[in-house]
């Protein structure tokens, strides 16, 4: 009987080791659940596409006086890598994502879904206030904000003024047009850089040079209609010339070796070296050849010899359509906690914040007014090119199927040396019959 | 010294003349039960994990599919292996991932035995001489190809200046990337080769090579008639599972070109289906396509070149 009781003792102890144990495990996911019921700060995941959003965001939390807490989650640092992993989870309704940093592009293909929450008329409101044309029209999907603008972005022309007296052409005294660039450049014996990556920057340069061209790369009716039913714009005289001024351009002397394979980094690069002498691009290189002069890389009469303008012309006569880029942040559709992160967007946002965020990342802010303040116009001082470019940028294609449109062009229209004037009409119809299934990309 | 010595022969073993299956005791029965409860659970895990996925992918790929589409969804019994099969872009990247295994595995295998034959003779510093060898296939394939991308880039990688190349854009012309995509991977899994083949090397009796050598064989008689037909198991084995291997590659052509200048193979093409345009359906289609390509690779090995998988465990 003794010996009974000796075993039930140690059977009973070893059960109740095991309990406590368990409850050790299972203590901070208690704790945890228990924090949000009890008035404890709520933790929201953020996923940035970009590091210089992580000191705004963390002095968000700090300010929120203890309501929440965010932890920061990296995107992948390309375009099509941070949607496919956005993609990924929130096809799978991944209810530990709340905010979320989307490029415009793709913005539509979520919303269609049904993956991202429509901001409500005040909150649309609020996120519109001041905020420059081009940049709004980017958060806005069949008539519903679905991502509130956090920067606007265009590409510029940039050139060395110290070349342009060799090169006969000064853009500064009025419009130029791309052919007139390819040729100066030429003269000069210096380099035009342009992204002919086969990668998103070339679906911009595309979709710039066939709008400036008067065109469209999707026929204008073909915003909300099933994938089948969507139909190029390509084949026309806008997707030709596109298709002409690329060839040229990667025919030409002027275009930088590894033209094929160079996105915007190394168009930077090649602007900066000896023979720099034209460029396309976005205005974060100014705050990156400020960095490189800092750290002595790059020597302080460049940044005097830079010059930029507005972006280049297709046709003489008509005004160019600048690229547009951005970034906006949406709250998931799966979120738990969407109304507070309606409070994080609020301050990220904030008008100090944006300005803060164009100084580190060097992308422009999106609302009007902070271009008039005099400390941005001095460390921008191309402030109102930037402003006029996202005022009159052509916004790529809105559609639920950006991801095949982009992919077509990018095949239909690379490497830059082998396109002709047919590869306008030929990428028009891949594009259709990769989005009705016909075809593969 | 003229004629072939033959491969080593098979053990002696008795071959029992057929009878009728003894009756099975109860001790065999409850072991045969035992193993069963042991190895059951396991069995049906990895049947699972497997076969599901298998079953699921098929099923999917008989569907038009996309997953940002999912009201969408449609049954198209086979129309996606209708387009897959009648699109010249699926018999371009097959051309151009049969071009990448054949060279590769062929330039594997010179290179493998070589190394091979090295760290097999090697005197001194044996085993730093293998783990030299073998450094390379230690490496995360996604870490080597960044390596390499770097290595070719005409801005600031070594191989135009070491060569004289000037500004070479190693990227930009389709062959030129798949020479860069080749040497990736030939210097990323030569050495998994010249493993499988060092272990054939070590089956062959020295006493092979000893009569010959006193019979007057020169090293390259030595070489052809005795090591090459005591090994052609152990070569066959490591030719199947670097065609395999070869076959499936992603890695290296996703970090050096993302597909670009016409270098994209089968798996990116599942990859762009599946993930980038989440045509959930067409790419389930591709992988099974993929996935049956392999089993033919793997039965052309093992039927019609009588490839003995049991040697890798020792043989016999």
């Amino acid at each position: 009987m003794r010996r009974t009781t000796h075993v039930r003792r140690r059977v009973l102890g070893s059960r109740v080791l095991g309990a406590l144990a368990v409850l050790g495990l299972l203590a901070p996911l208690l704790t945890a659940c228990g924090g949000e019921e009890s008035g404890g700060p709520t933790t929201l995941t953020f996923y940035s596409s970009n590091p210089n959003q992580v000191p705004i965001v963390e002095k968000c939390a700090v300010e929120s006086g203890g309501r929440y807490t965010l932890d920061v989650q990296a995107l992948p640092n390309t375009a099509s890598g941070a949607r496919e992993q956005l993609l990924r989870r929130l096809a799978a309704e991944d209810r530990g994502m709340d905010i979320l940093s989307i490029d415009p592009p793709f913005m539509a293909e979520f919303a269609n879904a049904g993956f991202l929450r429509p901001f409500t008329d005040a909150e649309r409101r609020h996120f519109s206030y001041d905020v420059l044309a081009g940049p709004l029209e980017q958060g806005i999907f069949e008539d519903k904000m679905y991502s509130a603008p956090a920067n606007g972005n265009t590409q510029l022309l940039w050139y060395r003024k110290s070349v342009l007296k060799k090169a006969g052409i000064d853009p500064s005294a009025g419009p130029v047009t791309w052919d007139q660039l390819i040729t100066a450049a030429e003269k000069a014996g210096v380099t035009f850089a342009a992204q002919g990556r086969r990668n998103e920057s070339l679906m911009v340069w595309v979709n710039a040079l066939v709008e400036s061209a008067g065109g469209t790369i999707l026929s204008p009716d073909s915003e909300g209609k099933p994938a089948d039913e969507v139909t190029s714009g390509l084949d026309s005289d806008a997707g030709r010339q596109a298709a002409r001024i690329m060839r040229k351009l990667a025919d030409s002397p002027a275009a930088y070796p590894g033209f094929s394979t160079g996105g915007e980094e190394n168009s930077r690069a090649a602007f900066q070296a000896a023979d720099g002498g034209f460029m396309v691009n976005w205005p974060y290189i100014w705050a990156a050849a400020q960095t490189a002069v800092a750290d002595g890389s790059l020597a302080e009469s460049f940044l005097d010899d830079v010059g930029w303008t507005r972006y280049p012309r297709v046709l003489a006569d008509r005004e160019s359509a600048p690229p547009s880029g951005g970034l906006g942040l949406s709250i998931s559709a799966f979120s738990r906690h969407q109304d507070l992160a309606v409070d994080v967007i609020r301050c990220v946002l904030s008008p100090t914040n944006q300005k803060a965020y164009m100084f580190t990342a060097g992308d422009p802010a999106v609302i009007g007014s902070i271009f008039d303040d005099p400390e941005v116009r001095e460390r921008f001082p191309m402030a109102d090119a930037i402003r006029e470019g996202m005022a009159d940028a052509g916004p790529r294609p809105v559609t639920p199927y950006y991801g095949d449109v982009t992919a077509a062009v990018q095949s239909g229209f690379h490497p830059p040396d082998e396109v002709t004037e047919s590869s306008a009409k030929e990428t028009g119809d891949l594009l259709e019959a990769v989005l009705s299934n016909e075809r593969l990309i | 010294m003229s004629t072939t010595i033959p491969a080593a022969p098979p053990e002696a073993a008795p071959v029992p003349p057929r009878r009728a299956r003894p009756a099975m005791t109860d001790r065999t029965r409850h072991e045969r039960r035992l193993g069963w409860m042991l190895a059951g659970p396991a069995l049906f895990v990895m049947v699972a994990v497997t076969g599901y996925p298998i079953l699921n992918a098929l099923w999917l790929s008989l569907f038009d599919y996309r997953l940002t589409d999912p009201d969408g969804r449609e049954f198209v019994w086979f129309a996606n292996y209708a387009t897959i099969f009648t699109d010249g872009l699926f018999w371009r990247q097959f051309g151009v991932t049969a071009l990448i295994t054949v060279v590769t595995v062929s330039v594997e295998l010179v290179l493998g035995f070589a190394l091979a034959m090295v760290m097999h003779r090697a005197l001194y510093m044996r085993t730093l001489l293998r783990t030299a060898i073998l450094i390379p296939y230690g490496i995360i394939t996604v870490v080597s190809a960044f390596s390499w991308q770097y290595a070719f880039s005409n801005t600031y990688g070594f191989v135009n200046p070491w060569f004289g190349l000037g500004d070479q854009d190693w990227f930009g012309n389709t062959w030129t990337a798949l020479f860069a995509i080749c040497v990736a991977e030939i210097w990323k899994t030569t050495p998994f080769m010249s493993l499988l083949l060092l272990a054939g090397l070590a089956q062959i009796p020295n006493d092979y090579l000893e009569a010959a050598t006193v019979d007057g064989a020169t090293p390259w008689q030595r070489f052809k008639r005795v090591i090459l037909p005591n090994m052609k198991a152990a070569i066959m084995v490591a030719l199947l599972f670097r065609t395999l291997d070869a076959f499936r590659i992603f890695d290296n052509v996703f970090i050096m070109t993302a597909g670009a200048q016409g270098t994209e193979t089968l798996s990116f093409l599942a990859y762009r289906q599946t993930i980038s345009r989440v045509m959930v359906g067409l790419g389930s289609a591709v992988s099974v396509i993929l996935a049956v390509i392999v089993v033919l690779i793997a039965f052309l090995f093992v039927k019609v070149f009588r490839t003995d998988l049991s040697q890798q465990k020792g043989g016999n």
